[in-house]
């Protein structure tokens, strides 16, 4: 096998050296943790991805792009770095770990190295090398960075969701308990699940339950109006329940014109309203 | 579209407008609104537009993607060089529903956005922006 | 019978004496403008309802809003009623994040339930 041209400059030094041992490093690294772990069907599969990453690092290496983490031949091995990443965090493995076992790549990649140059040349290659396997440990951290930030930002969306359910109390007739401080976002969802649930289900009536919202000022009340609005643009009709005496007062005190919006009470109040409107006769007490 | 493309479109008859609507449409769906997301956005073009044809005789909108840390947002800005709006803030306050016609929509269009501007002198026509982010409501702050 | 304007074509129906005009796509001005004509000069000419199905809509800014209140109020004055059916979530959550709540405008979740209430507002009104 010809050697490696030390006049070569660095860059292209370690292309040829990832081209020329590519197989070597590849049989190394599919025995880590980083790709064993993750390519659990059998030992080809690690090797057959420890290849690509290879390939891919040489093809950086010789457009001479390795201090460049947005490199283009980076792209290629992206989804398969974010599917490692999801692995391995699955796993039980925290961002630090994973980057450390990035960073163990190197290893089996600078003794091929050593290696193939020998005593030739100065240690620009090596520096190379290193600085090339330091881009792709940023490359795995942004990866792993993005993805952390789409699971938080789909699990406070499931959150929100589940802490909003919308009940059918009848056949038609559906309620909303609202708990705690409505803030902006929470109220905008229960806003569209409430909507959506109308459709979805026909729902002729509607019932706001605010039993547990602790404090009502002009914010609550206006979106308790709109909402209110927003049913019955969509043909149902709305009630807003659970108006203790306190609250009442607030809503006076206030100024706030809640028009001709039905109130109840309590939600029992509210749905022996909505029965008496579907035309239901209940017998016995409600 | 690409953050930093500045889309130009005219805004000369009722056609336009629609065409506006169907742009902003594609933009915010490319950005990752959801559905009310992209309702209000496109809602807010279309009064902002016709703002733009009714009141000041015609006139572009430019329509650009931005970015942010976050994630992307669309910019909107309706030009005109008509008779300029002399009260800006009688305008903002629900001045939709004036007899005469002279609906302005501008209300209703701040309501349905995030950032908005007014930059009008009698006589010497207006420039209205708008802005509004994905996922404006659940963005964690990072 | 159908409305029509640059192209497209409101597809309006009559059922004994009441009109459907199904809107299926996005208005421009004159097209709305033209409906609004069609259904008041048919309403005049003896139709006692109208049903305006915009299940098929998603976006009803302030002009739509005020043509569609406009209907109502003409074939109100004409002795009839008009019902704006199938308006989709997204489109209520936007009119009123505007302000517009359209009060007095009747509404119903679909095309059968715009029907009973026309039958219901009939019988309340005693004609």
């Amino acid at each position: 096998m010809t050697a490696v041209d030390i006049n070569d400059s660095a860059p292209v030094t370690v292309a040829e050296i990832l081209e020329k041992r590519g197989e070597q490093v590849a049989q190394q690294w599919a025995d880590l943790p980083l790709f064993r772990t993750v390519y659990t069907s059998g030992r080809d599969a690690s090797v057959g991805a420890a290849h690509r990453l290879v390939e891919v690092l040489a093809e950086v290496a010789r457009n001479d792009r390795l201090d460049d983490s947005s490199a283009p031949g980076f792209d290629r091995v992206r989804p398969h770095l974010g599917q490692m990443v999801a692995a391995r965090s699955h796993a039980g493995a925290s961002l630090a770990q994973i980057t450390s076992e990035v960073s163990e790549l190197k290893t089996p990649l600078m003794s091929i190295i050593d290696r193939e140059l020998g005593d030739r040349g100065s240690n620009a290659a090596p520096m190379a090398a290193v600085e090339l396997m330091g881009t792709l440990r940023v490359v795995v951290m942004e990866i792993a960075l993005s993805e952390g930030a789409e699971v938080i930002d789909r699990q406070r969306q499931q959150l929100l969701e589940l802490s909003t359910p919308v009940i059918k109390l009848w056949n038609r007739v559906v309620a909303v308990p609202l708990i705690g401080t409505l803030d902006s976002a929470r109220t905008q969802v229960v806003m569209e699940t409430l909507l959506q649930t109308i459709v979805d289900q026909d729902a002729a009536m509607a019932i706001l339950d605010i039993t547990g919202v602790p404090m009502v000022d002009t914010v609550v009340a206006q979106y308790l109006l709109k909402t209110a609005m927003a049913v019955r643009l969509m043909g149902s009709e709305c009630v807003i329940s659970g108006i203790r005496p306190q609250i009442a007062q607030t809503i006076v005190q206030l100024g706030i014109d809640l028009g001709d919006i039905t109130t109840r009470a309590t939600l029992a109040d509210a749905l022996a309203w909505a029965l008496e409107k579907s035309g239901v006769t209940v017998v016995g007490e409600v | 579209m690409s953050p930093g493309d500045v889309t130009r479109l005219q805004i000369g008859n009722d056609v336009q407008i629609a065409g506006a609507r169907q742009a902003v449409r594609e933009a915010a769906v490319a950005a990752g609104f959801s559905l009310v997301e992209q309702t209000k956005i496109v809602t807010a073009a279309s009064e902002l537009a016709r703002n733009t044809l009714v009141h000041g005789g015609g006139g572009h909108m430019e329509l650009e993607v931005v970015t942010i840390s976050s994630g992307k947002g669309i910019r909107l800005t309706f030009v005109d060089s008509g008779p300029g709006i002399p009260d800006v803030d009688t305008a903002l306050s629900d001045g939709f529903t004036t007899g005469s016609g002279l609906g302005l929509g501008l209300g209703g269009a701040r309501r349905l956005v995030q950032e908005f501007s007014i930059d009008s002198t009698p006589g010497g026509g207006t420039t209205v922006t708008a802005v509004s982010w994905a996922r404006a409501g659940q963005r964690v702050p990072r | 019978m159908s409305s029509e304007s640059g192209g497209e074509r409101i597809s309006v129906l009559r059922m004994g004496d009441v009109l459907i005009a199904a809107i299926q796509q996005e208005l421009t001005d004159q097209a709305a403008l033209a409906l609004q004509q069609d259904l008041t000069e048919m309403a005049a000419a003896g139709a006692r309802g109208v049903i305006i199905d915009i299940s098929g809509v998603e976006i009803v800014d302030s002009f739509l809003a005020r043509i569609l209140s406009e209907i109502a109020a003409a074939t109100s004055m004409l002795a009839g009623r008009t019902v704006v059916a199938g308006m989709r979530p997204s489109v209520a959550i936007t009119l009123v994040e505007m302000g517009l709540s359209l009060r007095g405008l009747h509404t119903a979740r679909s095309l059968e339930g715009a029907m009973t209430l026309l039958g219901n507002l009939r019988d309340q009104a005693g004609r």
